[in-house]
């Protein structure tokens, strides 16, 4: 190879000042040792990690509700054979699970705040309402009407169902390992970001279930 | 100037990063390594491999077809060979190849230490590797799948493939879908919050946007097929009739899902395959590529119309015809950002001062090879020519042409230009060249004569044809080029055994190209970069060191990076990536155990899930020894 240096001008454009948030120019360094060692939202990574795993689940949720259309355009009566399900415990879940963003705000606020007792405080009753929605749930799928197996009308809302089940798994299992680590340790300060990105996933879980409960409950009406 | 970026810092603090950064010794250190080059090297090497396995079942279809009324293979093993063939090339080494190279890259490129979620790479690459040996052993077992690589229903579902081939099928996917989502989601966050201070969006590496742009199309793309693989092995398990038209389901489903995902998968493997030309026509030409941003917007656009493409696979099917329409003109759209890029690369080179390396010679193969598959693609994009070659050898050359054309050839290219970083040592040149015409040549008498085969009439799929039609002589012609192929990877392997024992040593930018990774060792070490660079500007190897130039202050004996803003690459906070554990290995065996089990009884979904809720809890959970180090470091936000 030719060791000639490559013939065109220097292109380096001025660096915008690049001293936020605590890091400093050191003569021929930047000194970063002043910066914080975590953040939340927007600044976390965890946070762009959960925002990725929330696209992936938001578009299987989204193609299996158009899979439910599709089947319907196929059919001849909808749902097949069957009655629509019955309102009452899918409307009640909705409820709970609306209202379960509460505490889970709590929960974030105080994880914002580093204050420790109110995290301690708002997650046990997070997974009070998440143990409450898990068992309403249960006799949702005792509404449907039909079992998978009936043709498939069944299957796709016991798919769309139990997707959103899996995620409510999840979300319990997520916070129960969480706050028990906020009870015993070991802490630290990035933990409270944890609990900032975990009240994150579990609002996805909440407002995801808003299409679906539409699909499931209310879309065989019409 | 280019040697000297990085700031060097006393050989203590070297020594504290390595003994930080590397993997743990042993064996069970090899297992717990969540290093983003020893995952990357492993990434490639095992696609690799699988690319070599699926070329060898290849080279058996060749054979078998050399000459007519051949009984060499017969129909049902035909069957299991082109599937796994197919399967094998799309799921186990296109697509993983280009993760790979940007779980190794990717961190270099934009100068940090490691990609955003380490353990969850390491997660990915075992799920991956056991998913890949399981459909190989199912193969070798004489279970593996037989419906093609797109395992159309009802011909896989439970009506008429009894048995559990079509279920490894399904569950293949699984695992890899998994795989290759987490990398995305893993690519993602490194590009967005790892990037060098100073380096903004306007200033990263067209290979860099390559990878993102690709990790986003997986994200959309991907749940696509995991969603139908799931419906379909639900329908053969436990009795629901997605598909099954007697009971309201409908087998078209399967095609919309699979080709929703089936037609961008092209493009995450020819996007990635778009930033190693761009990387190597850069440092050949010695100059930056011409229209940069135009590039970008093009990438970006592909990506966009890709969706909007898949019904171009079912025009044999009776989707209405005015979306036949549509999408015929959503074929003709894609040409457009396409020529953007080209013309860019050719502006580049037309205006740069060339070095012929045997990476640029397997760059600009492509550009002869993408010019004939992209027109044969013009021709199946049309609805009534479609007809005509559908299901015949024709389109067998055309997707060969397109997939060897517009991205093997560029592998080829980034595997000569960035061994000697991987490595330390270059490949060897002469040899690179043999490689390189053999595989070109040998390429093009195997696949060309495909195009006559397909308009004579020639079916794809065949395991035997009658001598009476005549296509004997052609079909031998691919044979011989099959074999010579064979010979020119065979080289490539020779060349890489060699080179790595006695190439000569490279240093850490043999090529003067302009992208960081080239300012770090030739092998790296362990921690990348003695100090993170900064950065002013898109070439920085070729331009003027920035002031300020490094980063200092980061601690040496915790994995410490730094985070900066999404768009402007603003410091924002010291950011502590995770250390080496064996959980990640043992949560992919655990989620290995589960898929497979799943395969035979549903049940295995619940019991199978509470392994890996154990193993995952343990990877998550801290250790007081490492909370104590991090508490020494701690500033709160
Ligand atoms: C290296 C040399 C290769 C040779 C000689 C070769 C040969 C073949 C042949 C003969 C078939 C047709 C089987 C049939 O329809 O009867 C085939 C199918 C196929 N090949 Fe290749 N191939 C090669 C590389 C690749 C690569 C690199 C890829 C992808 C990245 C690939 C992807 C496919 C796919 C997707 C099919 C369709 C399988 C199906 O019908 O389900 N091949 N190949
Ligand atoms: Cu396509």
């Amino acid at each position: 190879m030719s060791a000639t240096h490559p013939p065109y001008p220097l292109g380096a454009a001025p660096a915008p000042s690049l001293e936020t948030r605590g890091a400093v120019r050191a003569g021929d360094a930047l000194d970063v040792r002043a910066l914080p060692s975590y953040g939340f939202g927007a600044s976390s990574l965890m946070w762009w990690g959960t925002l990725g795993v929330m696209a992936i689940e938001g578009t299987v949720f989204a193609m299996a509700a158009v899979a439910y259309f599709y089947l319907r355009t196929q059919a001849d009566e909808w749902p097949l054979g069957v009655p629509p399900p019955k309102l009452l415990w899918g409307t009640l879940n909705t409820l709970i699970l609306l209202a379960s963003a509460i505490p889970n705000q709590w929960a974030k606020r105080a994880a914002q705040r580093h204050d420790l007792e109110g995290v301690r405080r708002a997650l046990p009753i997070c997974i009070a309402f998440a143990v409450a929605f898990i068992v309403v749930r249960a006799f949702e799928f005792t509404t449907l009407e039909c079992r998978w197996d009936t043709n498939a009308y069944g299957s796709i809302v016991w798919m769309l169902l139990g997707l959103h089940t899996t995620h409510l798994l999840t979300d319990f299992a997520d916070t129960a390992v969480l706050a028990v680590l906020m009870f015993t340790g070991p802490l630290e300060g990035k933990r409270f970001a944890d609990v900032a990105e975990n009240a994150v996933y579990w609002d996805f879980v909440v407002l995801a279930w808003l299409p679906i409960y539409a699909v499931i409950y209310w879309a065989p009406r019409f | 100037m280019t040697d000297a970026y990085v700031a060097m810092p006393e050989p203590a603090a070297a020594q504290a990063l390595e003994r930080t950064w590397r993997d743990p010794p042993g064996f069970l250190g090899w297992l717990a390594a969540v290093n983003h080059k020893s995952i990357g090297r492993r990434f490639i090497v095992t696609a690799f491999g699988f690319f070599v396995a699926a070329g060898l079942l290849a080279a058996v279809m060749r054979l078998q077809l050399s000459r007519p009324d051949n009984h060499i293979v017969g129909p049902d093993l035909y069957n299991r060979i082109f599937t796994l063939h197919g399967t094998a090339m799309m799921f186990l080494f296109a697509v993983p190849v280009m993760q790979a190279m940007a779980v190794y890259l990717v961190p270099l490129m934009i100068g940090t230490r490691s990609t955003a979620f380490p353990r969850m790479t390491a997660y990915a690459y075992w799920v991956y590797l056991f998913g890949g040996l399981m459909i190989f052993i199912a193969f070798l077992l004489a279970m593996g799948p037989d419906n093609g690589w797109f395992n159309y229903v009802p011909l896989s579902g439970p009506q008429y493939s009894s048995g559990k081939r079509s279920d490894f099928w399904a569950q293949l996917i699984t695992f890899t879908e998994v795989s290759g989502l987490l990398v995305s989601v893993d690519i993602i966050t490194t590009v967005f919050k790892l990037r060098a201070p100073g380096m903004t969006l306007a200033r990263m590496p067209l290979f860099v946007w390559a990878m993102l742009v690709t990790a986003f199309m997986i994200i959309f793309a991907m749940p696509a097929v995991m969603l139908s693989s799931t419906m379909l092995i639900m329908d053969r398990l436990v009795g629901t009739h997605f598909f099954n038209p007697a009971d309201g389901g409908d087998p078209l489903l399967w095609q919309h899902l699979f080709w929703f995902f089936g037609h961008p998968e092209v493009y995450f493997i020819f996007i990635p395959a778009l930033g190693f030309m761009s990387s190597i026509i850069a440092t050949f030409a010695r100059r930056p590529i011409f229209g940069h941003t135009a590039m970008v917007l093009a990438l970006i656009a592909t990506a966009f119309f890709a969706f909007g493409l898949w019904v171009h696979h079912m025009f044999a099917t009776n989707v209405p015809d005015l979306g036949k329409a549509f999408f015929t003109a959503m074929s003709l759209m894609i040409a457009i950002p396409s020529a953007v890029q080209i013309f860019c690369w050719i502006a580049t080179l037309w205006k740069g001062r060339l070095y012929m390396t045997s990476a640029l010679l397997f760059t600009l193969g492509f550009f002869f090879i993408l010019v004939i598959g992209g027109l044969t693609g013009l021709i199946l994009g049309s609805v009534p020519l479609d007809l005509q070659v559908h299901d015949s050898y024709f389109v067998v050359a055309h997707l060969h042409y397109v997939l060897i054309g517009g991205a093997v050839f560029p592998l080829f290219g980034a595997w000569y230009y960035w061994f000697p970083k991987i490595t330390g040592r270059l490949m060897d040149e002469r040899l690179g060249r043999w490689n390189f015409w053999l595989f070109f040549i040998a390429f093009n008498v195997t696949f060309y004569p495909m195009h006559h085969l397909g308009l004579e009439g020639m079916p794809r799929r065949v395991y035997t044809y009658a001598a009476a039609t005549g296509w004997g002589p052609l079909n031998l012609l691919a044979s011989v080029g099959a074999v010579v192929i064979a010979l020119s990877v065979l080289l490539f392997i020779v060349n890489a055994v060699k080179s790595l024992r006695s190439g000569e040593l490279a240093g850490p930018n043999p090529w003067r190209a302009p992208s960081l990774e080239w300012a770090a060792d030739s092998p790296p070490a362990a921690y990348d970069f003695a100090a993170i660079p900064v950065v002013a500007s898109r070439e920085p190897l070729w331009d003027a060191r920035p002031a300020p130039s490094h980063v200092t202050g980061l601690a040496t004996d915790v994995r410490e990076g730094v985070s900066t803003t999404v768009i402007d690459a603003l410091p924002d906070h010291r950011y502590t990536f995770p250390s080496p554990t064996p959980w990640t290995f043992l949560a992919a065996v655990a989620t290995t155990v589960m898929f497979i089990s799943s395969i035979f009884t549903p049940w295995a979904v619940v019991w199978g899930s509470i392994p890996i809720i154990i193993t995952l809890i343990a990877w998550f959970w801290p250790t007081r020894e490492e909370t104590a180090k991090h508490l020494a470091l701690e500033k709160r936000p």
